[in-house]
């Protein structure tokens, strides 16, 4: 008889837990993060149900930035789609041009009366997920841009002086040839080729990577990264492929592992490999501005970003919007922002975040982790300058890893090569365009 | 001779033929038929729109050089991965059979490789060739040679090749060590009397004879490295450096899935339906004709 009650306690126990835990109203929140990033994520996720009771907001990784894009898709054609769902930058105008799919950012925060102002946002991000006229579209979430990093125990090895500048490409270009002279292998590696030697370069000098405002005024954008700046640029980097200073080491980052491990001297990738370089790297390594080509006018502009971006989906009721809504807005505090900044290299994204972080004496303490916050915001972004938003774009980069890796195999000159880029990119533009109408 | 069962009725026959009916229909008819449908459509990704096209995918498709070009590299990476899969498989079996000590554990440990998976099998040979860390890229290196496929366009389809060859050269050891086996001892014995060494034996009786194994094994085999071997590339080069390793069904994920562009990788699907179906057809059209049953 006991057993008997302790069962039927335990029974309705069970029926009632769920029942409580209904109360709250869940948010499905879809992140591609994996790792030492997934964990903060789920930290921040924590906390924030823990600050509340009325919203529950679950988070699920789906695979790499590609796959929880996939993903989202798949699921919003069954009609499972998450509330909130993280795209990487190269999405965007995939996800904008989804009209019925998405629910504008500045809406759901409008129609929840959550107080959300675009310009706490700095400039080079906002203007990546916003419209012409100043609607910001998805919440930034984690942004980084390509700075130089530096092993600076090769470089004094290699007789580098310690005050020589890595400002211009043309010092880089000294500096290779005097690490090469000393006998080292690896002088100089990038990440993130097209991200990095392509979009940053364009945007860092002022220069159209594609036209309508590198695809922000219209579908009808062609692609115009094939002018002189870049032609040089890539063409210079080819010519030191041949002489062994730049080595290619893949599309993606896989580059970071020889830098982490001593074997690269410089190294092109983003601010937010701090985490990794910090963590793993057994000598001294500084981070210097992406350096720029000190004969053209106007440069440096600013860097533009790379990262992801949180997409808020259509078809949910609206209960679960003023959940998002809520989330989202204790996702931008500067408190959250701040910690997320210097725990993984990421930008802050907004101004408060970088006034509480520099408040903090973070970058006294950690030098060099500001540079790529000055870096984006030196100058008021350009036409050029304030992002790329291209259809197609995630293949369009495949097309261009295509042809570099012509140019450092020295089957082709980088007009050729940028060139033809070109040309089959924007025949993706006009597909995407036809499937967009 | 042969021995046929008659049934009365329509009832039985077709409640026998319904689990082979429906799964095909469900898992091959269907799909199938949605990948025809949906190639006539440039659909946006989501599914909210779709802009009827007619055949203008498959214009677009072949009036793409890189498209046209995928069909070359299809077709040399599936020519010597079928190659290198059976011919050491053959040599190996051939050397298998006549172990009289041992044969047992040789044979298990040459079955291995197959239980590994394909992603998992390009990311061991991957290590093995890193230019940074990878064994063998080493000792090339020490060697003066200067390994690095992520720039090299042949070194990276050899890698491929063997890396997709190396677990399927358990499969068909299994079917030709089975096929071996099953050779008559009192031909091979024979042909030893009248005369015929070893590898005369060899290539005008046991050849011959295993020719039903072979021929099963070439259909599969180029099936496998046709659609089997996309872990493989997408693990070791993702189909680069340029193009270099982008077979077919390798594109079609990376426009499908990476690029979002359903209507041309729908296109894709049917292509390959067809010349995986045409090679199917032209094999036991005219190889079959010179298998020896």
């Amino acid at each position: 008889m006991k057993n008997f009650a302790l069962g039927a306690a335990l029974a309705s126990a069970s029926l009632i837990a769920p029942f409580t835990a209904n109360a709250a109203t869940e948010i499905q929140f879809w992140h591609a993060f994996t790792g030492r990033l997934g964990e903060l994520v789920d930290q921040q996720v924590k906390d924030f149900n823990a600050s509340q009771d009325q919203y529950e907001v679950v988070a699920t990784n789906k695979g790499n930035y590609s796959e929880t894009l996939n993903a989202g898709i798949a699921a919003f054609r069954a009609g499972e789609q998450p509330d909130i769902l993280m795209v990487f930058e190269v999405g965007t105008a995939t996800m904008m041009a989804a009209k019925g799919a998405i629910k504008p950012v500045y809406q759901v925060m409008e129609d929840a009366g959550v107080d959300f102002n675009p310009d706490d946002y700095i400039g080079a991000v906002k203007g990546y997920y916003t419209t012409t006229d100043g609607k910001m579209l998805s919440l930034p979430f984690n942004s980084s841009t390509p700075v130089l990093w530096v092993n600076r125990d090769m470089l004094d090895e290699a007789g580098v002086a310690k005050d020589a500048p890595l400002t211009t490409w043309e010092d880089v270009g000294k500096v290779l040839d005097q690490l090469k002279a000393s006998g080292v292998d690896c002088p100089m590696t990038t990440a993130w080729q097209s991200w990095i030697q392509l979009e940053n370069l364009s945007a860092y000098h002022n220069v159209p990577f594609a036209s309508q405002e590198n695809g922000f005024a219209g579908l009808d954008a062609k692609l115009e990264f094939n002018g002189p700046v870049q032609v040089k640029h890539i063409q210079t980097l080819g010519d030191w492929a041949k002489k062994g200073e730049f080595i290619y080491k893949g599309r993606r980052n896989e580059g970071g592992a020889d830098f982490r491990a001593g074997t690269c001297a410089l190294f092109t990738e983003s601010s937010a490999g701090y985490a990794g370089i910090k963590s793993e790297a057994k000598f001294n390594f500084e981070v210097h501005p992406l350096p720029y080509w000190g004969d053209v006018d106007g440069a440096p502009q600013n860097t533009i970003i790379g990262g992801a971006s949180l997409w808020v989906m259509s078809g949910k009721d609206d209960s679960h919007y003023k959940g998002v809504a809520e989330f989202l807005s204790y996702l931008s505090s500067p408190e959250v922002q701040a910690k997320w900044h210097q725990d993984t290299g990421y930008l802050p994204i907004t101004k408060a975040a970088a006034d509480l972080t520099r408040e903090q004496g973070f970058y006294d303490a950690n030098p060099g982790t500001d540079v790529a916050v000055k870096q984006m915001t030196a100058n008021a972004p350009t036409e050029n300058s304030k992002g790329i938003r291209l259809g197609n774009f995630d293949q369009i980069r495949g097309i261009i890893d295509e042809e570099l890796e012509a140019v450092w195999a020295g089957d082709k000159t980088a007009q050729d090569a940028l060139d033809n880029a070109v040309e089959r990119g924007n025949q993706l533009l006009r597909r995407f365009e036809q499937a967009n109408r | 001779m042969e021995k046929r069962v008659t049934f009365k009725g329509w009832l039985l026959p077709m409640l026998l033929l319904a689990p082979q009916l429906i799964v095909s229909g469900v898992f091959f008819f269907y799909p199938a038929g949605e990948a025809v449908w949906q190639s006539l459509f440039i659909p946006d990704p989501f599914g909210l729109s779709m802009q009827y096209v007619g055949l203008g995918n498959f214009e677009y498709l072949f009036n793409d050089p890189y498209y046209r070009a995928s069909f070359v590299t299809t077709a040399v990476f599936s020519t010597l991965v079928t190659l290198v899969s059976m011919i050491p498989a053959l040599f190996l079996a051939v050397l298998a059979d006549r172990l009289v000590k041992g044969a047992g554990t040789y044979r298990t440990l040459l079955i291995w490789p197959y239980a590994v998976a394909p992603a998992v099998a390009g990311v061991l040979w991957l290590f093995m060739f890193n230019t940074r860390i990878g064994v063998v890229a080493f000792y090339l290196n020490q060697m003066g040679y200067d390994w690095n496929h992520v720039l090299n366009e042949h070194e990276a389809m050899g890698l491929v090749v063997v890396a997709s060859a190396w677990g399927r050269i358990s499969y068909n050891f299994l079917f030709y060590f089975a096929a071996l086996q099953a050779v008559p001892k009192s031909v091979i014995e024979a042909a030893a009397i009248d005369g015929a060494r070893f590898w005369r034996r060899f290539f005008t009786i046991v050849l011959p004879l295993l020719s039903p194994t072979t021929f099963f094994l070439l259909v599969v085999n180029i099936v496998y490295a046709f659609f089997e071997t996309f872990g493989v590339i997408h693990t070791i080069t993702s189909g680069g450096p340029q193009q270099a390793t982008t077979i077919l069904v390798y594109k079609v994920y990376a426009d499908g899935f990476v690029g979002q562009d359903l209507g041309s990788s729908a296109a894709q699907s049917v292509v390959l339906l067809v010349v995986v179906g045409f090679l199917t057809v032209l094999q036991f059209k005219f190889v079959e004709k010179r298998v020896h049953y």
